[in-house]
């Protein structure tokens, strides 16, 4: 069959950010696939350049309103690395909590509503709040307990502010965790079948496309906050290499770089940890993906959605988990005996020059942030690689693929299958358009 | 004012404005009562041009972004600036102050000319702006943006703090950030409240995100961070993290 398809959407709705779908078929070829990035450019790592180090989780934590707390994580995380700091105990909990609920937050967004109106054909969840009000009600409440675990521990949402180097500035009360966890309890029992049921009855487009799917790895946990790079298809990295596997190269359809492996594009994000880490999941998040019909490997990008629900039940037993465990421990306030560097603390600590990654899941897959500190404690350069960034490749390769088999239907339903396929990657756009520092080969 | 049809717009910024629109979760079903949002592109698909209320976050940093901030000026009879990006600039201009050619090519190499950016600025310093929610981001449970909106469906004038944070970071009795036993400079002195000094009581500094308070008293401040260690310059960098537009005469 021969046919010219011309698609052309501009700033596609529902995503964070500004983008683009342009698709051009002559004669029943398919002769361009692009999917344009048009927000304006931020250039994040020239900001840094020069300020002084603790400075850099608050600078970084601007790059995007979802995934502040996974932009002050890592960028706290490159810092320790760099400066040879090993945070407490008490501290690992702690951020490793408010990073699941920033997870949960970011993924019950996105799957009630960015891209559930699709299945109900309303084009916003502004019609859903009249005609299935408890559904945006749910939505609402699951989101607002994961902001208000996020501000009883940082401070608020986004925008950390006791999220320093070595630790916290400020400690929440045992009261106020003890609240938050019966509350978890009651939405793990409550608000998680509903969710399950709704999502277990829509009709995820079928297409298959395998790629190469990379995510951190760790020995003890379903990784977020630490591990080995992980790739199903070139195997480990360690994070301070995380170069090899990560090149990001200009193109001109583009303000955001689109970063690929070594080989080919790869997909990250929560259908590429659930593939690569599924055995780890805790008990209610292994049996939503019974229900789901979700088992790893799973090779359909619009299954993404699904692994966001899937994971967000896990993000809710790890928080119980994790809060029973600092309830248990006793909270106390470290900031006393440990040196936690604010971002103006008067006089910064002595330090030698060096350098640092951090390499963390965030809720769109693996961030990378890279500093490099002088003996006066500035930093001297950064380097910071979004998981859209390296998710954009592969998007537009899914494109390609999925064009050719879709040709005969009408152009309305090609456009929204496309628009699905983007959202279903949830693209961070504004956050992929922070601007990186690269040599240029 | 019968229901006001409202549009949502985004410049250079983070997005978090938006979402923590839509994180006021109860309030928001009340505001979605009141008015009729007809333009929210992170939200929704659908796309009216007929609002009658712009509310603007993010920051100016492109040709285009000008040309398309004048367009919504014309249409809108009311434009508000939402977040320190689109009321003072905010962390975009941080690079105001580095070669901008520099900065670029060290992005983007040889291919530097196809890309559109120029010196970031506020809302204002291009167009008219009638109400500022200020912050970064907005105070969390929206009460200013909330108290803003409330007032225009009311024909009021809405009530916007015009004293500094140390006044509500006092009244919530924590000890100054300057006395603590390892101090941390603050900007609370010069900077407008009504976020209840939010930082300070989680044991950080504030750092300006809701704009100077009129006529502050920079030279006392600067005799503050002196004292507690800051050079001139390291001061202005401190400044400068959200609010380097004031050096160009906001």
């Amino acid at each position: 069959m021969s046919k010219d398809i011309n698609i052309n959407v501009h700033h596609v709705a529902r995503v964070e950010g500004h983008g683009n779908i342009v698709i051009d078929v002559q004669s029943g070829e398919l002769k361009k696939v692009e999917l344009q990035i048009v927000e304006s450019p931020r250039f994040f790592e020239a900001m840094l350049r020069g300020r002084r180090f603790p400075e850099a989780p608050q600078i970084t934590s601007r790059i995007c309103g979802i995934c502040a707390v996974g932009h002050t994580t890592a960028s706290l995380r490159a810092l320790e690395d760099a400066l040879g700091i090993e945070p407490s105990e008490q501290t690992l909990l702690l951020r490793k909590a408010v990073l699941e609920a920033e997870i949960m937050q970011s993924h019950v967004l996105h799957y009630y509503f960015l891209v559930a109106p699709d299945f109900f054909s309303v084009p916003s969840v502004i019609p859903l709040a009249a005609s299935h009000p408890d559904v945006v009600k749910r939505a609402l409440r699951m989101k607002k307990l994961a902001d208000d675990i996020v501000t009883i521990i940082a401070g608020r949402h986004p925008h950390p502010i006791s999220m320093v180097v070595d630790g916290f500035t400020h400690i929440p009360t045992e009261a106020q965790l003890r609240d938050a966890l019966k509350q978890l309890k009651t939405m793990l029992s409550d608000d998680v079948p509903p969710t399950l049921d709704l999502f277990a009855s829509l009709k995820f487009p079928a297409f298959e496309r395998k790629t190469d799917y990379v995510a951190l790895k760790h020995p003890d946990e379903y990784a977020y906050y630490d591990g080995i790079i992980h790739s199903t298809e070139t195997g480990e990295t360690r994070h301070r290499d995380y170069k090899n596997k990560v090149k990001e190269e200009v193109v001109l359809h583009s303000t955001a770089k689109q970063a690929k492996g070594p080989f080919r594009p790869y997909m990250v994000g929560a259908l590429s940890r659930f593939n690569i880490n599924s055995d780890q999941l805790m008990p209610a998040a292994k049996a939503a993906a019974q229900k789901l019909g979700l088992a790893a490997p799973n090779y359909n990008p619009y299954l993404i959605s699904a692994a966001q629900v899937v994971e967000s039940v896990h993000n809710i037993e790890r928080m119980i988990y994790l809060i029973e465990e600092l309830l248990r421990r006793g909270l106390k306030d470290e900031t006393v005996e440990r040196q936690t560097i604010a971002g103006w603390s008067a006089k910064l600590p002595p330090v030698k020059k060096c350098w640092g990654v951090g390499a963390v899941e965030v809720p769109r897959g693996v961030l990378f942030h890279e500093y490099r500190i002088d003996d006066d404690g500035l930093l001297s350069w950064a380097n910071c690689v979004i998981p859209t960034g390296q998710n954009l490749a592969n998007i537009e390769d899914d494109m390609r693929a999925l064009v050719p088999t879709i040709l005969d239907r009408p152009q309305e339903e090609i456009t929204l299958l496309l628009e699905m396929l983007v959202r279903a990657y949830d693209p961070c756009i504004s956050c992929s358009v922070h601007m990186l520092k690269v040599d240029f080969v | 004012m019968s229901k006001p049809k409202v549009g949502f717009f985004s410049f250079t910024s983070c997005e978090g404005c938006q979402l923590v629109v839509l994180s006021m979760a109860d309030k928001l079903f009340d505001l979605l009562g009141a008015v009729e949002v007809v333009n929210f592109r992170e939200a929704s698909s659908y796309k009216g041009e007929d609002y009658d209320v712009a509310i603007v976050e993010g920051a100016l940093s492109t040709v285009h972004e000008i040309e398309e901030i004048r367009a919504i000026r014309q249409q809108a009879k009311i434009l508000i600036a939402l977040g320190a990006c689109a009321h003072i600039g905010g962390i975009n201009c941080i690079r105001n102050f580095d070669n901008q050619f520099e900065i670029k090519k060290s992005v983007y190499g040889d291919k530097v000319a196809n890309f559109d950016s120029i010196l970031a600025q506020p809302i204002d310093a291009v167009v008219k702006v009638d109400y500022y929610s200020r912050g970064c981001p907005p105070n969390r449970d929206g009460e200013e943006f909330v108290e803003i909106v409330t007032a225009i469906l009311q024909g009021k004038k809405p009530y916007i703090p015009n004293f500094p944070v140390c006044v509500q970071c006092k009244m919530k009795g924590n000890v100054c950030t300057f006395h603590k036993e390892r101090p941390i400079t603050c900007l609370g002195p010069v900077t407008r409240a009504g976020c209840s000094a939010h930082c300070p009581s989680y044991g950080n500094a504030c750092i300006g995100c809701r704009g100077l308070v009129e006529e502050p008293n920079l030279n006392a401040h600067q005799e503050t961070l002196s004292g507690a260690g800051l050079t001139v310059e390291e001061s202005l960098k401190f400044y400068r993290m959200l609010n380097g537009m004031m050096e160009v005469g906001k």
